[in-house]
């Protein structure tokens, strides 16, 4: 069972019923599913968690949606992992890595469609959709594929192979839209008053965004039923970056943790950056922009979630950093040669992010810092490929291979004397 | 100088669930206007007190945005499309 009640405009607080719905009717705020928090008070322990699967549905009694309908690949309970060599590069005495690159189709986006499409079937949809900057579509076409569901993923034309193929794989229709993210998303608004569909992140978006809090509950309980110190998210809507907040927040009143004092800090690029821009500015008020950067995966110019992302930097005395193109090739290699994992281009603005926070001292060297590296590296291949070393190229001779390595290092490494 | 405006879902109680509607407008400003004249209530669920568009409603003329154009003062012809969209979409 669920513990969802209602959804709840988060702007005038009016209630509607559990519906495939997403804006308010009267000043069309964003609407929130709203729970009963005694009854999930009621019915979870630290222990009762701690029993449940290594996925997400670990937190079931928090999730809005009835687990008897889920698609289960396999997704969440990630690695949280102590990344001493990175903090140590970036001067930060402790810092984990939240991997999320090891989720079934290597993004967070299964996390929240895992939750839209349980909800889609329990609503009796046959059709699931999406508008995408290529994660969120390999995630929805694979989910459909397991559901047996009729599956449209609209996506801007100009995305990174591995996403297009990593969509095309599972066999949905693929729409490539002439435009940017922001021309699909209108478009696929407006096919939703029109189609019997499903779109995860239009008329099911409340129940959707949600998925994203298993980022927050995971990173608590894995650091032992406690919060770091700062968490720094990649923000592209904006929708993660607020619902990981949402978790600690709502993990404290059902009597998991204590309350949360986490500074919630959010990373953009350069290139698409009006969350950030408008944080520098000191207004509430983001202006939207035309994207211009590698990190498709954030390059949403007019961010749903915008507006609440920039008062929870006021709220948790947090912040927004932004990357050039080059620093994200950086950061993602700088991820990967310290620890071993490997971002697609979003980690490599949050890597290039956080270590621009601490070496401004917004993060201090002290503080517990938590980064979300939210998909894997193969997907964005284009970004880093004339990034890295060329391989030596010999001949299947000892002296070839020492004349190779000899001309790359300077100096023979590793032989035996 | 007839413009046509989509009507999204959530105003489609204001106007009998009409989901398109035909305008005389030289700017938006002026085709909120006319859609207040056709379905009352419409221009306080579009603009604020001062005319602005409120914070989750995007307008857009002919797919761009307005914000990219001259906002409210964006100038509108004959055979325009006019689309009104709610903007809390999409993303993650």
């Amino acid at each position: 069972m669920s513990f969802a009640k209602a959804l709840r405009c988060r702007e005038c607080g009016r209630e509607y019923p559990l519906d495939p719905i997403f804006s308010c009717e009267f000043c069309f705020g964003p609407l929130e599913v709203a729970y009963d928090l005694d009854g999930i008070r009621a019915a979870v322990s630290r222990d009762s968690i701690a029993a449940g699967p290594a996925t997400i549905w670990r937190y079931a009694p928090f999730l809005p949606c009835d687990p008897q309908y889920k698609v289960d690949l396999g997704t969440g309970y990630t690695p949280l992992i102590k990344a001493d060599r990175l903090a140590k590069a970036i001067g930060l005495d402790t810092l984990w890595i939240k991997n999320d690159t090891v989720n079934p189709t290597w993004s967070f986006k299964d996390r929240v469609v895992s939750i839209a499409i349980a909800r889609a079937r329990e609503f009796g949809f046959t059709a699931i959709a999406c508008a995408s900057t290529g994660n969120l579509a390999n995630s929805v076409a694979a989910h459909a594929a397991g559901a047996g569901m009729e599956c449209f993923v609209f996506i801007p034309d100009d995305l990174e192979q591995g996403k297009v193929v990593g969509s095309g794989i599972y066999n949905p229709t693929v729409v490539k839209v002439r435009g940017s993210y922001d021309d699909v998303n209108r478009l696929c608004t407006e096919l939703s008053m029109q189609y019997p569909w499903a779109f995860v992140n239009i008329n099911v978006r409340p129940y959707y965004a949600e998925g994203s809090r298993t980022i927050g509950f995971e990173i608590a309980e894995q650091l032992g039923w406690r919060t770091p110190d700062h968490i720094v998210a990649p923000m592209a809507s904006g929708s993660m970056y607020t619902k990981i907040w949402k978790a600690l927040q709502e993990f404290n009143k059902a009597g998991l943790i204590d309350a949360p004092k986490t500074r919630m800090s959010g990373a953009q690029a350069a290139g698409c950056s009006p969350i950030t821009t408008a944080f520098e500015k000191g207004t509430l008020n983001f202006t939207p922009q035309k994207p211009n950067t590698i990190a498709k995966s954030l390059a949403i110019g007019n961010p749903a979630d915008g507006y609440y992302a920039l008062k929870q930097m006021q709220e948790t005395n947090g912040g927004a950093e932004m990357v050039t193109d080059d620093e994200v090739i950086e950061g993602i290699k700088l991820l990967a040669e310290t620890e071993g994992i490997w971002a697609e281009t979003a980690g490599g603005v949050t890597i290039g992010c956080l270590k621009k926070m601490v070496a401004s001292g917004f993060i201090k060297r002290g503080e517990e810092t938590v980064a979300i590296i939210s998909g894997g590296g193969l997907k964005t291949l284009e970004a880093v490929v004339g990034a890295v070393e060329e391989p030596l190229h010999v001949d299947p001779r000892i002296a070839s291979f020492e004349e190779a390595n000899r001309a790359r290092k300077g100096v023979l490494v590793g032989a035996q004397a | 100088m007839a413009v046509t405006v989509k009507i999204p879902t959530p105003l489609r109680g204001l106007t009998l669930n009409q989901d398109t509607a035909s305008v005389e407008a030289a700017d938006v400003t002026a085709c909120v206007a006319a859609l207040e004249g056709l379905f009352p209530g419409m221009r306080e669920r579009l603009v604020d007190e001062v005319g602005e568009i409120r914070r989750f409603v995007n307008i857009y003329v002919n797919g761009e945005d307005v914000r990219f154009l001259s906002g409210t003062t964006t100038p509108l012809k004959s055979g325009d499309e006019v689309s009104i969209v709610p903007a809390v979409a999409g993303g993650a």
